[in-house]
């Protein structure tokens, strides 16, 4: 067998099937998953806008999907989504800038993001639900 | 794209589960990963009842036992077992680590020894390291002046000299690259975290005149820019080196010449 063949039929190393998840890499992928959600998310924004738009009639059906429980549970998650997304956003500011770089500031922060999307997202369903 | 899944030739098969010795009363299952270039067969997990009581500390002295009185067929790279040469690099227990500064001790359950993950095997735990070891020529590690030679040595004031505390320490086992996905999924043309600390080794060495060339040769959107922080190279060092800051100070440097 030519070296050729013999390097062409080696396999992979088994990677995401045996790599322990952890917290920087778990919040790395959920700053995307959030990413993209939150553009999907902002379909649902436009369809509401426009429909305000529109005339009432639109409105109340807009109004009446996003007010259902599945409309307030994609409204739930989508605000999470986007606390967490703010929150990180700004934990890789930091980091842009160069700061924040040690192992253990690495885990501080990636909790404080965690503990900020909790908080901001029961705050403002507090206040939402509160003025509703 | 990115392929999630292992190919088909990669999956990984049931293995042969060793006998117990004979009379060991404190014994642990290694759980090794197991490929052979000659039967073309898929890969498999073979397991090891290996007694703690007549066995180093070390994750690698469990496997040069196993080598030397269950299985010679057994194969993987080791030297230093200190620490210092970067051979023994695998993942053990979902990260990558060196298997002889890695405690047995340190895992309550089964031992899972895996290679380093993303990369083509050579036999059982031997990655081919050929692309790496080709990344890292590609970025000249070297140091390049164009001034002179002094009569003597090139000098550093202690400061200077301490730029590069951080980096030297590198002995390029490639835990730190082979635990990072953006290497999995780009590592064709991203350098990943080994190659760009020693990229910035070089550019952080006050006798290095080429700076500006070799940031020219960095500045690319798969070569540095696949980095997006997230921080396993970091997390995984054995060495307990920063890789991610490294790249940090090399994307900073990119803006800051921009002026």
């Amino acid at each position: 067998m030519s070296a050729q063949e013999q390097t062409a039929k080696r396999p992979l190393s088994p990677h995401l099937q045996v790599y322990r998840p952890q917290l920087t890499s778990v919040l790395s992928i959920l700053h995307r998953i959030t990413g993209v959600a939150l553009a999907a998310g902002t379909l649902l924004l436009v369809w509401w806008l426009v429909a305000a738009a529109v005339g009432p009639e639109a409105y109340a059906a807009a109004s009446g999907f996003i007010g259902s429980w599945l409309g307030l549970f994609m409204l739930l998650g989508w605000s999470a989504a986007l606390f967490y997304h703010l929150a990180n956003g700004i934990r890789h500011l930091v980091w842009d800038a160069g700061y924040g770089f040690e192992l253990e500031t690495v885990y501080r922060s990636g909790w404080a993001v965690v503990a900020a999307t909790a908080v901001l997202t029961v705050l403002a369903w507090i206040v939402g639900l509160a003025t509703w | 794209m990115a392929e999630f899944a292992l190919p088909a030739n990669s999956k990984i098969g049931k293995g042969k589960a060793w006998p117990k010795p004979e009379g060991a009363k404190n014994v642990k299952t290694f759980k090794v990963y197991r490929w052979q270039p000659e039967d073309g067969q898929n890969p498999s997990v073979d397991s090891y009842e290996v007694d703690l009581d007549s066995c180093g500390p070390m994750v690698l002295d469990a496997l040069i036992k196993i080598k030397n009185e269950v299985d010679p067929t057994l194969t993987f790279r080791r030297s230093c077992r200190e620490g210092v040469c970067g051979s023994c690099a695998m993942n053990i227990d979902g990260t990558n680590t060196l298997a002889c500064t890695k405690y047995i001790s340190d895992m309550k359950d089964d031992v899972k020894i895996y290679p380093l993950p993303h990369m083509p095997v050579v036999k059982d735990l031997v990655p081919d390291l050929t692309h790496a070891i080709t990344q890292y020529s590609s970025i000249e590690p070297w140091l390049k002046s164009t001034t002179p030679a002094p009569e003597r040595e090139r000098l550093q004031s202690p400061e200077e000299r301490a730029e590069l505390d951080g980096l030297w320490e590198c002995i390029l086992c490639f835990c730190c690259t082979t635990s990072c996905p953006s290497y999995w999924w780009n590592g064709d043309r991203y350098l990943g975290p080994a190659i760009l600390l020693q990229a910035y080794r070089w550019i952080a060495d006050s006798r290095d005149e080429a700076t500006g060339e070799r940031l020219d040769q960095l500045e690319d959107p798969f070569r540095l820019y696949r980095c997006h922080t997230i921080m396993n190279c970091t997390r995984t060092c054995p060495k307990g080196l920063n890789p991610a800051k490294a790249i940090a100070e090399i994307k900073k440097l990119m803006v800051e010449r921009k002026g």
